[in-house]
C-alpha cells in the first residue's frame, strides 16, 4: 500500500509538470486552432535558460529562495521572448493557410529548436546546478515526500491557479476566451486578435519554462533532446482533458504522470513512452473531444 | 472485331517485350555498376532507390489523398523487421530446398528475396489497415497525432521483441538487395502510383483531398478509399524497408523513429503534395545533398529545419506542386518562345 502511495506521489509530481506543459499546448490550440509542435523545445529552452542563468548569476554555491525565483522569472522571461518570436516568426504568416502548412511549419520550428540547442549548447547532458537541496519531508510509513516535490507541486499549482484567475477574472483572459471561441467575431467586437495570440504564445510559453525548471530541480540532467518526449507527453494530456479547455489539460496531464509512473513502476519500465502513445490513440477512438470536452474534430 | 483482337494480341506482345527488356536492361546496369562503380556512389544509388520508394508512396497517403500521416516510418520497419526475419530463421532452409530444385541457386535466392520482401510489404499493408481504419474518424491535426502516436507504437513494440534482436539491434540478414532489386521496385512503386493516381481511383483519392463531404455526396466511399491509400502506402514503405535492412544487414528501431518519418515528409513536402516527379526529385536530391554537405554535417538538421520552415512560408507547394515533368510542357516553352 505505502509503495503505491509513493507512486500515486511521483506520478502527482509529474503529472504537474505534464499538465504545466500541456496548458501550453492547449491554449495555443484554443486561440489558433494550431499544434504547436515547438512547445516541446521551448521547455527545453526554459531548462537551458535556467541553466545559465544560475551559472551567470552564480547562485549554484549558496541557493537562496530570492535566487530561486529570480531564475524562474528569468527563464519565464526568456521562454515568453521565444514564443513570441516563434509566433511572430513562424506562424503569423501562415494565418490564412490550410492547416497543413502551418503543422510542417511548427514541425520544422522544432527541428530547428532541437537541432540548433545541439549545436549551441552542445549535445551532452548538462548538470543542472541543485539551487535547492534535497531534503526529506515527510518520511514515514515507507513513504518519502521530498522538498522538491513539494516544491514542485506547490509551484505547479500556483501557476495553475493563477492562470484560472487571469482567464476567468481579467479582461485579457476573457479577450482570450472570445479569440478561441471565434477570432473574427472577436475582432469585431475590438478585441486585438493579433496582441491577443502572442499574449497567449507568451504565457503558454513561460508556463513551459517553469515546468522546465521545476524539472531542473528534480531530474538534473538536461540535454538539448529532453523537450520531445515531454512535448508529445504533454501532447497528449492535453487532448486527454479535451484540446481548447484548460482545466482539462491539468487534469490530463495528472492523469498523464500518474498513469506513467504506475506503468513504470508496476508493469515494465521499457514501456513507460508507449503508454503515452497508448493514452492517445484510446482516447482518440473513443472520445476525441476529451474527457472534458472542447473541441471535437470533424469530417469537414 | 477479328481486327481488334489481333491488334489487342499484338499490343499485349509488344508489352511484354518491352518489360522484358527493361529488366534486362536493369540486369545489365547492375551486373556493370557493381563491378565497376565505386561502391560509395553504388550505396548512394541504393538509398536513393529506397528513400524514392519511400517518398511515392507517402505521396500517395499524404499528397493525393490529403490524408496527413507522420507515422510511415512505423510502415517501413515492419516490412523491414518482417522480411529480415523470414529470411534469417528461415531463408537458409528454404534456399538449399528451393535450390535442389531450381538447381541455380542465384534464382533460388531471389525468388526468396522477393517472396520476402513482399510478404513484408504485405504485413506493413496489414498494419497500414489497422492505422488507416481507426484514423478515419479524425481529420487534419489528429490524424497527423494519431500516425505519429501509432508509429512510435511500432516502433516500441518492436524494440521489446527479442527475436528480432531487441534493444541490440537485428544482425546478421542476408545481404540480397543490390541495386537490380532496388530499381526493380523503383519502377514497380511508380508505375504502380502513377497508374492508380491517373485512374478512376485516383480521381477518388483527389476528391478526398480537396472535399471530403462533396465526395461523399458524389458517391464515393470516402471510408474506403482513405484507407486504400494507406494499405497501398505501407504496402511500399514495408517493401522499402526490407530493401532497407538486407542491403544493411543490420536493422535498429533507432532507424525508425519520427524523425526517419519527418525525412519522408520533408522529401513529400519539397518535390510538391501530389506530384509523383516531384517526390523523385526531392528523394534524389534530400539523399544525395546530405552527402555532398558531409562537412557540414552537424549543421545538416539545422539546415533541413529551416529549409522547412522557409519552404513553408514561401512556397509551400514544394518545387513543382502538384504538377509532374511531362516532355508535353517543355515542348510547349520552345514553341513559345517561337
Amino acid at each position: 500500500m505505502s509503495e503505491f502511495l509513493q507512486q500515486l506521489i511521483n506520478g502527482i509530481a509529474w503529472g504537474s509538470i505534464y499538465a504545466l506543459i500541456a496548458l501550453g499546448y492547449t491554449m495555443v490550440y484554443g486561440v489558433l486552432r494550431l499544434i504547436n509542435f515547438a512547445h516541446g523545445d521551448v521547455y527545453m529552452v526554459g531548462a537551458f535558460a535556467g541553466f545559465f542563468a544560475i551559472r551567470w548569476l552564480n547562485l549554484g554555491g549558496e541557493p537562496t529562495l530570492f535566487g530561486v525565483i529570480i531564475v524562474f522569472l528569468l527563464s519565464m522571461l526568456v521562454c515568453a521572448l521565444l514564443g513570441f518570436a516563434i509566433e511572430r516568426g513562424a506562424y503569423k504568416p501562415l494565418r490564412k493557410a490550410p492547416k497543413l502548412t502551418a503543422l510542417i511549419t511548427a514541425i520544422g520550428v522544432s527541428l530547428f529548436l532541437e537541432n540548433a540547442g545541439q549545436l549551441i549548447f552542445g549535445a551532452d547532458p548538462k548538470f543542472f546546478p541543485q539551487i535547492i537541496a534535497k531534503q526529506d519531508v515527510i518520511s514515514s510509513g515507507g513513504i518519502i515526500l521530498t522538498n522538491q516535490q513539494v516544491i514542485v507541486l506547490g509551484v505547479s499549482l500556483f501557476l495553475m491557479a493563477s492562470l484560472q484567475l487571469f482567464i476567468q477574472k481579467t479582461k485579457t483572459g476573457k479577450a482570450m476566451r472570445a479569440v478561441s471561441f471565434n477570432r473574427e467575431a472577436a475582432s469585431l467586437m475590438g478585441i486585438s486578435t493579433d496582441r491577443i495570440i502572442s499574449i497567449t504564445f507568451m504565457v503558454g510559453s513561460a508556463l513551459a519554462a517553469a515546468a522546465a525548471i521545476l524539472v531542473g530541480i528534480t531530474n538534473p540532467k538536461i540535454e538539448p533532446l529532453m523537450g520531445i518526449m515531454p512535448g508529445i507527453k504533454a501532447f497528449v494530456a492535453a487532448v486527454l482533458g479535451g484540446i481548447g479547455n484548460v482545466p482539462g489539460a491539468m487534469l490530463g496531464g495528472m492523469i498523464m504522470g500518474i498513469a506513467e509512473v504506475m506503468v513504470v513502476g508496476y508493469v515494465s519500465s521499457t514501456y513507460r513512452d508507449a503508454i503515452a502513445f497508448a493514452i492517445l490513440i484510446l482516447i482518440l477512438l473513443f472520445k476525441p473531444s476529451g474527457l472534458m470536452g472542447g473541441f471535437v474534430g470533424e469530417k469537414a | 472485331m477479328m481486327n481488334t483482337k489481333i491488334e489487342f494480341r499484338n499490343m499485349r506482345f509488344k508489352k511484354i517485350i518491352f518489360v522484358i527488356l527493361v529488366l534486362g536492361f536493369l540486369l545489365v546496369v547492375n551486373w556493370y555498376l557493381s563491378l565497376r562503380m565505386n561502391p560509395y556512389f553504388l550505396q548512394i544509388l541504393i538509398l536513393v532507390g529506397i528513400n524514392v520508394i519511400l517518398a511515392v508512396s507517402l505521396n500517395l497517403i499524404n499528397g493525393f489523398t490529403g490524408q496527413f500521416s507522420i507515422g510511415h516510418a512505423g510502415f517501413m520497419a515492419i516490412g523491414g523487421y518482417c522480411s529480415a526475419f523470414f529470411t534469417y530463421y528461415y531463408g537458409a532452409n528454404l534456399v538449399q530446398i528451393l535450390s535442389s530444385i531450381i538447381i541455380f541457386p542465384w534464382l533460388a535466392k531471389s525468388i526468396i528475396f522477393v517472396f520476402a520482401l513482399l510478404l513484408g510489404g504485405a504485413l506493413s499493408a496489414v498494419a497500414g489497415l489497422l492505422v488507416g481504419i481507426p484514423s478515419l474518424r479524425l481529420r487534419g491535426d489528429y490524424l497527423a497525432i494519431a500516425t505519429l502516436g501509432f508509429g512510435e507504437i511500432i516502433r516500441v513494440v518492436i524494440l521489446n521483441i527479442d527475436a528480432v534482436g531487441g534493444a541490440r539491434g537485428f544482425n546478421n540478414i542476408p545481404k540480397y538487395t543490390n541495386l537490380f532489386w532496388v530499381l526493380f521496385f523503383v519502377l514497380l512503386t511508380i508505375v504502380v502510383v502513377r497508374n492508380l493516381v491517373y485512374s478512376t481511383h485516383g480521381r477518388a483519392f483527389l476528391s478526398v483531398r480537396e472535399d471530403e463531404v462533396a465526395a461523399e455526396a458524389m458517391g464515393i466511399n470516402t471510408t474506403y478509399y482513405k484507407v486504400y491509400a494507406f494499405v497501398i502506402g505501407a504496402f511500399f514503405a514495408g517493401i522499402a524497408g526490407g530493401l532497407f535492412g538486407h542491403y544493411l544487414m543490420y536493422l535498429h528501431t533507432n532507424s525508425f523513429t519520427f524523425m526517419k518519418s519527418i525525412e519522408v515528409i520533408i522529401m513529400v513536402v519539397l518535390g510538391g503534395m501530389g506530384s509523383i516527379t516531384g517526390s523523385i526529385l526531392a528523394a534524389i536530391v534530400l539523399t544525395i545533398l546530405p552527402e555532398f554537405l558531409r562537412i557540414a554535417q552537424g549543421y545538416r538538421m539545422v539546415i533541413y529545419s529551416l529549409v522547412l520552415i522557409i519552404l513553408m512560408l514561401t512556397r509551400p507547394q514544394g518545387i513543382l506542386g502538384v504538377e509532374e515533368f511531362s516532355l508535353q510542357r517543355i515542348g510547349k516553352i520552345f514553341v513559345k518562345r517561337a
